[in-house]
């Protein structure tokens, strides 16, 4: 291969391709490490013809080799559930549990369809009633129906999230005085320690009280019930953030604090300007961790308190004691799982989103 | 799937009462909140059938964790009204515990409950049970077959703790009546000492219907009062025997029934009235024909959003049989009532019987003369407001006239010897009386004080 070759600059041309193919393929390696997809860079890369062997190799540490733990898992389950005999039958099977996922969904379907139906009916009763001139007696009213399964989760999902936003208004500002000020710091952490051990199973009953002592509206913008469990969310999950945000603020390049200084910033100035996007790596770490937390405390706080939400969907068929309700709650307990698992994903991805700015 | 609907709706529009006989009510969207428990099933019916709709009621029914939680959630008015254990009310009334004023214009069954005794004590019992010819145990079975079992509990030194689910309800009541008549001692309340255990042989506390099976299999009770299906289901399970229900206690023995706050009804006269109305009609479904709608209602209660049992587990008594120990299936036609011998009339003699329980046991703490016992039991249960939807379904032609004791002076005729199991009488307008005639128990004058019984 030299100058002289007459295919020199069409080889030339097709590197330059290849290695602006493997760059994008880089840059999007990013993404699917972000997104949990990070296999589907050396299937990539071997589709481009980037040594197959050694991509193999990949594909199979991060593909072959999950996959393959989780058909051992379902193996493993599958095998050994039916051994282990509770007064409710069997504990069931992934076959079993899978088809409780079907009837949950023509559970769904069902219920939709009675509300239909219901919408139907007013609308034949109300037209009635106008048609005898009787419209003041006309009333439009939602279907109530039982809430179904996706209800369930979306009123599970809702509700971390509003305990998140809570707890985030509220850890934020307090980690960025403590980490600013050693006072604020001092004051802080003795009632950091003692609270942030605490379960919120024991918070619970305290919160209900005073949220019914506090809200006595019947017909206000929330339920009672969904504030007792998303205050009881804040109360678990504020602490990681807090902690680290604390940690993010005191831990500034001292350097930046010196220009600050020189520069005479105002107080406001300073933490928009230099602590806020210095300490973001950390903040965002502990807000991951917070929505982590805020979600495991979710389900034990809708089991106890009995609020809508999937935690109440495993209480009530515990409750039902029927020979299905063994393999619906497993249904639930992947549910949570998966969910907790997109969340964490989330919360990831933007946090890396602010790690790249970091790094560059 | 719209086309058909239509057809459905045209087709029940025809059978429909006319929405012009409709009330007028003051609140609409109700909230009731119900425990896992086939006796709810009016609730369920009246909201599946169309009955709150008919009515112009859109209803939500929530399960609740306890009864705790459920009179709590109807005194703070996050429930519009419950299905309640009918010591309820009348404790609420009186002030014993939680203190509100709570009516019921509807009593929402007949009999239902039963005792169970897990494996372990069932097989020590077995041998004081005489048995009939075929090697069945004889029925009713006495608690006095238990005696010398907690007996020898007690000459161990360990306490003998069985089950029931709150400390008004009639499942308490009743496991103490069948104690008692057996000759154990099921322990007493005073105002100082609220566990009812004072001076007691067997222990009992509160729990939840439906954990029943669960703390029996861990071991923490021996055997419980409650309602069905958790008296099935333990046979289900294997994991226990019932020993006997409360129709063969006290046949026809009122039940549950329907609560709301006073406030509650002086505000919405005519919602009271529609959903008593509703209810009425899906009491008059569930027992038509010779309970010919039975199976229909238990594949409704099976659903996860009420009992949510499995459907075998609860058309057993729904459909007239109970079953003892495995394989044991004896006919009990009349094990739930829900209409029939006018089941739903809120009978003062009714309430008069429940108060006479909690002053038999020390939850009233202080003799009270008979007018007493009527006084509350005609603040609490108003069948007046259940006569006028009553009269209202007749007008409309959805309920037969004959069906309802129209000149009743809300005392029901003394239930008769023979139809209790040890043989006494109850009369309801002599309630001082009564207490009086009964084995163990709290009479005339009488106090709890410390741990002994004085006067």
């Amino acid at each position: 291969m030299t100058t002289v070759d007459p295919d020199f600059a069409e080889s030339q041309a097709k590197e330059a391709r290849k290695a602006r193919l493997f760059s994008r393929i880089n840059r999007a390696d990013a993404w699917f490490q972000v997104l949990g997809l990070s296999w589907i860079t050396p299937v990539l890369k071997a589709a481009a013809g980037d040594n197959p062997r050694a991509q193999m190799q990949e594909i199979w540490r991060l593909l072959g080799v999950p996959v393959l733990a989780i058909i051992a898992f379902l193996f493993a389950w599958g095998t050994l559930a039916p051994t282990v005999q509770t007064s409710l039958g069997a504990i069931p099977g992934p076959a079993q549990v899978w088809e409780q996922v079907e009837v949950l969904h023509a559970d769904h379907l069902r219920e939709r369809d009675k509300a239909e139906a219901f919408y139907e009916r007013q609308e034949v009763r109300n037209a009635k009633l106008v048609a005898d001139g009787k419209e003041d007696r006309v009333k439009w009213r939602t279907y109530t129906g039982k809430p179904t399964y996706y209800d369930q989760i979306w009123t599970s999902i809702q509700t971390v999230f509003f305990g998140f936003l809570i707890a985030t208004a509220v850890a934020v500002p307090m980690g960025i005085a403590a980490g600013l000020s050693q006072t604020a710091n001092a004051a802080l952490n003795p009632l950091i320690q003692i609270f942030k051990p605490v379960s919120p199973l024991a918070w619970l009953p305290i919160v209900t009280m005073v949220v019914s002592a506090v809200y006595t509206t019947n017909d206000g913008w929330f339920t009672k019930s969904f504030l007792t469990s998303a205050i009881t969310v804040t109360l678990c999950s504020l602490w990681p953030t807090l902690i680290n945000t604390a940690l993010g603020v005191s831990s500034i390049d001292k350097d930046l604090v010196n220009v600050s200084k020189v520069l005479k910033m105002s107080t406001w100035t300073k933490i928009t300007k230099l602590v806020l996007p210095s300490a973001l790596p950390l903040i965002f770490t502990g807000l991951r961790l917070s929505l982590g937390v805020g979600w495991m405390v979710l389900i034990a706080a809708e089991m106890l308190a009995q609020n809508p939400g999937l935690g109440k969907f495993v209480w009530d068929e515990f409750q039902n004691g029927s020979s299905s309700s063994l393999a619906k709650i497993m249904v639930a307990v992947f549910t949570i799982g998966i969910i907790g698992f997109l969340l964490d994903r989330m919360m990831y991805a933007i946090q890396s989103l602010f790690t790249f700015t970091n790094n560059r | 799937m719209k086309r058909a609907l239509f057809a459905i709706l045209a087709s029940t529009a025809l059978t429909a009462p006319a929405f012009a006989e409709m009330l007028d009510v003051e609140k609409d969207e109700l909230t009731f909140g119900f425990i896992k428990l086939t006796d709810m099933a009016p609730l369920a019916i009246a909201y599946e059938n169309g009955y709150f709709e008919d009515e112009g009621l859109f209803v939500t029914l929530e399960p609740q964790a306890n009864w705790k939680v459920l009179l709590d959630r109807v005194i703070d008015g996050q429930l519009d009204g419950a299905h309640m254990l009918a010591g309820q009310p009348l404790a609420a009334t009186i002030g014993y515990g939680t203190e509100a004023h709570i009516v019921t214009p509807f009593s929402m069954d007949l009999n239902g409950n039963g005792i169970t005794v897990s494996n372990e004590i069932w097989e020590q019992m077995r041998p004081n049970i005489p048995s009939m010819d075929d090697g069945r145990p004889q029925h009713p079975i006495s608690a006095s077959a238990l005696k010398p079992v907690v007996e020898a509990y007690a000459d161990e030194g360990k306490p003998f703790n069985m089950g029931m689910v709150f400390p008004v309800s009639t499942h308490n009541y009743e496991i103490r009546y069948w104690l008692a008549a057996g000759g154990i001692e099921p322990g007493y309340y005073s105002p100082e000492n609220v566990s009812g255990q004072i001076a007691a042989d067997v222990l009992l506390s509160v729990t939840p219907p439906p954990q029943m099976p669960a703390t029996m299999e861990a071991g923490t009770i021996y055997g419980y009062a409650v309602g069905e299906p958790w008296n099935q289901q333990a046979v289900f399970k294997g994991i226990g025997v019932p020993v006997i229900t409360d129709y063969q206690m006290w046949k026809n023995n009122p039940e549950k029934v329907f609560g709301l706050t006073k406030e509650f009804t002086e505000e919405n006269p005519q919602t009271t009235l529609a959903l008593t109305k509703a209810l009425i009609r899906a009491a008059i479904w569930l027992d038509e024909n010779d309970n010919a709608n039975r199976p229909e209602a238990v594949e409704i209660l099976s659903r996860s959003e009420y009992v949510g049992a499995d459907y075998d587990v609860i058309a057993n008594s729904m459909t007239g049989f109970f079953e003892f120990e495995k394989g044991d299936k004896r006919e009990i036609p009349d094990f739930n009532v829900f209409f029939r011998y006018n089941a739903t009339y809120p009978f003062y003699s009714d309430a008069v019987w429940y108060l006479t329980q909690m002053r038999r046991w020390g939850q009233i703490s202080e003799a009270k003369p008979d007018s007493w016992y009527d006084e509350v039991a005609k603040s609490v249960y108003k069948p007046e407001i259940y006569l006028e939807a009553a009269r209202m379904l007749v007008d409309e032609g959805l309920a037969d006239e004959a069906d309802f004791p129209w000149d009743s002076d809300g005392y029901k005729a003394a239930t008769p010897a023979e139809d209790i199991i040890d043989g006494i009488p109850y009369d309801g307008r002599q309630p001082n009386a009564y207490l009086e005639s009964l084995p163990i128990g709290l009479k005339g004058d009488q106090r709890v004080v410390g741990n002994e019984v004085q006067g």
